[in-house]
């Protein structure tokens, strides 16, 4: 039967009344073919795994070597209730630690600070100094993890703090291995979690990449970060886009303090949002190694080829996450997580279906991770490599959604960049108008959320979820406290204004933070140094 | 009216709530009595008018120059207009997020206002609005327009004086703005100076501000700022009570500020013509019929507003 | 028709989750309201002033960080403490039924689950905030929202008019 044959019996067949679109409104046709991958050739568009330009992924044997890490984030109360947490998941399988820190934490201010009132062990963990991340890490041997941190505005003192427990474990840095997210760009496109204005952030980041390219080599310095982008709302396509510009960003930025650029790229690393639509996430994580791999090598001038690989974390969407039939969202979440491995990512987070209420609970966690080991060891995925490499729409989509990628970097290009776009607002508009007109297709019913807008039930949801006692706050300030009392508070203030001169003379910043984490400088009192140097951030036009 | 009265009171002690509601009833066209009381306590605070395309750092000039008037102890009213939507009537009003400064200042109130269709951009009721700011004790009322290009400038008939803010990147368009922008400019102010091109556009502003009707004795400032790190502002605080001097002693404020009285009243004149030609005379929807006799040749459009007018005079006598 | 109902949008405490409250705000603006909206990391007393100074009908206040027991009780005091005890308070996040129940009782009049359509937030203050609060801002007496009605119709006309001009 002829192509034009069959389009005129599809013509005459009724659709569905839907927009037939991805869920970032990417048109999809009724059919793919090869017309629609016209000139394809294996060999130079994907390769093989392990082989430039990576689509196929980024090792040579992928998941039969070695599965994704199954990395649950967490971190709530104290350091004390968090050690037990993460001793608990240790037990049950999970492979790597991943830190979520509490507001507080997160803007670089103690929990005694009037902006942390409420807010203190909410979210995530407290730590107001290395006392609070010894605890943390009590008897947990860290040449024997991996730790991920999820922090940005202080991330060099959170660093230095993993640093200093190291050491009192008598472990060198260099052996140490983790990641800290340290991506101020999607923050002010974002997340919206800021201390002082980009330059200063900007150097900041770059003290980090070169004193961790000296001395924590194994450390991945920034985990370049398209998740939070997507949870604010933006497409797909804007989030491949935004977050290669912002990796690249950070590349010249390391380059023009003077560092080779194979000296750090092979320390970068991504984090990706595991979002609704299938193919169109699968496309993108295969789009996204074909950009980084080939811009790196023939912009940059890479040569280590680990410099041209763009190796991934993938967390299931938040922003997905219903809390009506919340037990839905164990299905959602198994789904997107299928997506991810079926996308190549090396580790992965699973969303617990009760946290579009709270903090999980430890059985909701225990799915979550189920569900990632269901996927290893039951469903034969990982058995081979790319499965989806050669579907006429996953080439196709992937073609599309690199295209779409690099008219935004042109764009951005025009602007002067990505900071003087951060200052005009063009990302957060962007991000923003997605998030309406998703919005309003959901209340036009021309996308369907299941027990949002379609299948709902008039329900009380009677889940159980994870309260954090107030006294939390209580306990964490009066610990502070204690520590202000007992610490050598000569030894702080010297270290402090040690750090206050290298932020005015411009030095890495990175041995001046270690010494003010080994005094017990707490993390607001560290921040308020920098403020005072470098001053804080404003927001700008937000619609 | 002992509402009135009372209101009144409360606006003259400047509590800030009753100020907001006093706006309020501004805006929506009730405050007709309140105004007339108000009036007399009017006339005591300067008022500076802050324009310039968007985007080009208004809020956070405005920001800025508050807080140094705040140092010398005065008090500030500020208003900021920002467009309604044409097709919904909404509006999202955003310049106080550069603000947070002084929101909780005792001496500082702050109001967003939406342009309710006005083109000029203001909206119709902010000259009134800023009169009940100047009633309220402000020693200065300084009026944000929404970010305008060449056609928006009813500001300058509102202020004693109008600070027009560009940026490098308005350095393209400065012909173009010639005609409309420049020509309201007491004091020019170039903002983001730590961008490229500030000073090729100062040199180009000289150059344009040469061209254009001057006032002998004032000298049209052109300053360099930087209004997020707060720099070059105090020269602009400067220059603002130089100018505000320099009206006063030429006897331009009072001037100046009659003919805007003699525009006030003329505007107001004019809505009351309408008003009552629509309550008293004719309808909108009998001249909509007289309309189509126009259009159809029957009438002429000349013939129709005479007989209009002399019935608008006959009938208020 | 009444008066132009005006909201503020706001952004208490720390987190930096903002898509929520800007999908709302443009929502209410494309509802015909005026819509304030406070950016990020608002304190409570910022937040308040702003409400007051801006004369809005309703406070709408997005928290997705778990603060909202501390919050919310302290915007309601501070506006009661300001005598704006009158105004709206609306919350919008992720907040367990129980702390819902205990805050209502407080006096947060109504709390919006995530997923909620953004009509139904239209709705419920075009419902609830259309009328004119004791607050007397438009005069007093039943007469004046007459007055008032005859008002808007003017201004409309006498728009068309000009722009007919
Ligand atoms: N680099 C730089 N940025 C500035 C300066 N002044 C303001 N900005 C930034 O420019 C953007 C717009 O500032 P606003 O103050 O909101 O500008 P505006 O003219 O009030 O804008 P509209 O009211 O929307 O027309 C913000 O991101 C500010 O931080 C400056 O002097 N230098
Ligand atoms: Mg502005």
């Amino acid at each position: 039967m002829k192509r034009a044959k069959w389009d005129a019996k599809f013509k005459a067949c009724r659709e569905r009344d839907i927009d037939f679109s991805t869920v970032s409104g990417l048109p999809v046709r009724p059919l793919y073919t090869p017309a629609d991958i016209a000139g394809f050739e294996h060999d130079r568009d994907l390769g093989y795994p392990g082989e430039f330009p990576y689509v196929r992924g980024v090792q040579t044997s992928m998941y039969r070597g070695r599965l994704w890490t199954m990395r649950q984030f967490s971190g709530f109360g104290t350091a004390g209730d968090t050690n037990r947490r993460y001793k608990y998941l240790l037990k049950h399988g999970q492979t790597g630690l991943s830190v979520a820190f509490d507001f507080p934490t997160l803007y670089g201010r103690d929990s005694d600070d009037p902006f942390a009132r409420g807010e203190v062990g909410k979210c995530g963990v407290a730590i107001d100094s290395l006392q609070d991340m010894e605890t943390l890490f009590s008897s947990i041997p860290l040449d024997k993890i991996s730790t991920s941190m999820t922090i940005n505005p202080p991330a060099a003192m959170l660093l230095a703090m993993y640093i200093a427990v190291g050491e009192k474990q008598k472990l060198p840095a260099h052996i140490l291995t983790g990641t800290i997210q340290n991506d101020m760009l999607k923050e002010y496109q974002a997340q919206k979690t800021w201390i002082y204005p980009p330059e200063p952030s900007l150097k900041i980041i770059a003290d980090i990449l070169e004193y961790c390219a000296e001395r924590v080599p194994r450390w991945n310095t920034i985990s370049i970060s398209g998740y939070h982008i997507r949870e604010a709302g933006s497409t797909a396509v804007q989030e491949l886009a935004f977050t290669l510009k912002n990796g690249f960003t950070y590349v010249e930025r390391g380059i023009s303090a003077g560092l080779p650029v194979d000296k750090f790229a092979p320390r970068l690393s991504f984090f990706f949002n595991a979002h609704l639509d299938f193919f169109e996430e699968i496309a993108k994580y295969r789009a996204a190694r074909r950009i980084w791999a080939h811009t790196m090598r023939d912009k940059y001038g890479a040569q280590d080829p680990r410099s041209y690989l763009m190796r991934f974390h993938t967390q299931t969407a938040g922003c997905t996450l219903t809390a009506q039939q919340p037990e839905n969202n164990i299905v959602r979440t198994a789904y997107q997580a299928l997506s991810a491995v079926l996308g190549g990512t090396q580790s992965l987070h699973t969303n617990s279906m009760d946290e579009s209420y709270a903090l999980p609970t430890e059985k909701a966690v225990k799915i979550a991770l189920r569900t990632q080991q269901l996927l290893a060891y039951e469903t034969g995925v990982p058995n081979t490599i790319d499965p989806m490499a050669g579907s006429y729409y996953v080439e196709a989509l992937t073609n599309e959604l690199e295209r779409e990628a690099y008219k935004y970097f042109e764009k951005i290009d025009k602007m002067g960049g990505v900071i003087p776009a951060i200052e005009k607002g063009y990302f957060q508009k962007e991000i923003s108008r997605s998030a309406y007109s998703y919005q309003v297709a959901l209340e036009r019913q021309r996308k369907h959320h299941v027990g949002v807008n379609i299948f709902t039930e008039d329900e009380k949801p009677a889940i159980e979820t994870l309260k954090i006692p107030p006294a939390v706050e209580k306990v964490q300030i009066a610990k502070l406290r204690r520590l202000r009392r007992e610490r050598n508070n000569q030894r702080v203030k010297e270290k402090l204004r040690l750090l206050r001169k290298a932020a005015k003379d411009g030095e890495n910043l990175m041995p001046r933070i270690l010494d003010c984490v080994r005094a017990y400088a707490t993390l607001g009192e560290m921040c308020s140094t920098l403020k005072e140097e470098y001053g804080v951030y404003r927001e700008p036009i937000i619609f | 009216m002992d509402g009135i009265e009372h209101r009144l009171r409360g606006l003259l002690r400047g509590e800030k709530r009753m100020i907001a509601q006093i706006i309020s009833a501004v805006e929506n066209d009730c405050a007709q009595g309140l105004l007339q009381n108000i009036f007399p306590y009017t006339g005591r605070a300067y008022h500076v008018g802050i324009t310039g395309p968007p985007g080009a750092g208004k809020s956070t000039l405005v920001n800025a120059v508050a807080k140094q008037f705040l140092q010398q102890g005065k008090k500030i009213g500020i208003i900021a207009v920002d467009p309604s939507s044409p097709f919904s009537g909404g509006a999202l009003l955003g310049d106080r997020v550069r603000m947070t400064d002084l929101a909780a200042h005792r001496d500082v109130f702050i109001r967003s206002m939406a342009s309710r269709g006005s083109l000029g951009g203001l909206a119709r009721t902010t000259k009134d609005a800023a009169l009940v700011l100047d009633a309220a004790g402000m020693d200065y009322v300084l009026i944000e327009t929404i970010g305008v290009g060449q056609v928006e400038l009813d500001i300058a008939g509102v202020c004693d004086t109008t600070v027009v803010v560009l940026v490098p990147e308005s350095g393209d368009s400065i012909q173009a703005m010639k005609a409309g922008l420049l020509e309201i400019a007491d004091i020019l102010v170039v903002n983001k100076s730590d961008r490229d091109g500030s000073e090729r556009l100062v040199m180009e502003l000289k150059f344009a501000m040469e061209m254009r009707e001057r006032e002998p004795d004032w000298e049209y400032p052109i300053l360099m700022t930087t209004a997020t790190e707060e720099k070059g502002i105090g020269q602009l605080v400067i220059a603002l009570q130089a100018h505000i001097d320099h009206l006063s002693m030429t006897g331009k404020l009072e001037e100046q500020r009659k003919a805007k009285l003699l525009h006030h009243v003329h505007e107001l004149v004019e809505q009351k013509i309408r008003s009552h030609l629509e309550e008293n005379v004719m309808h909108e929807h009998d001249l909509r019929t007289l309309v189509d006799r126009i259009y159809r040749r029957r009438l002429d459009p000349y013939r129709v507003a005479e007989r209009i007018a002399r019935k608008i005079v006959k009938g208020s006598r | 028709m009444e008066r132009k109902i005006r909201v503020l949008v706001g952004k208490p405490g720390l987190d930096g989750h903002d898509r929520g409250a800007k999908v709302v705000a443009a929502a209410l603006r494309d509802a015909g309201m005026e819509v304030i909206y406070t950016g990020l990391h608002q304190t409570c007393e910022s937040i308040v002033d702003a409400a007051i100074q801006e004369d809005v009908q309703v406070v709408g206040l997005s928290i997705l960080s778990g603060a909202h027991m501390t919050i919310l009780p302290r915007i309601l005091k501070l506006l009661k403490t300001r005598k704006a005890g009158d105004m709206i308070v609306i919350g919008g996040g992720i907040i367990p039924a129980d702390d819902a129940k205990k805050l209502e009782k407080m006096g947060v009049r109504r709390l919006f689950g995530p997923g909620t359509p953004t009509v139904e937030i239209v709705d419920w203050i075009r419902a609830n905030a259309g009328k004119v609060g004791k607050s007397g801002k438009v005069g007093k007496s039943g007469k004046v929202p007459r007055h008032q009605t005859v008002k808007k119709k003017k201004a409309t006309a006498v728009a068309r008019w000009r722009k007919k001009k």
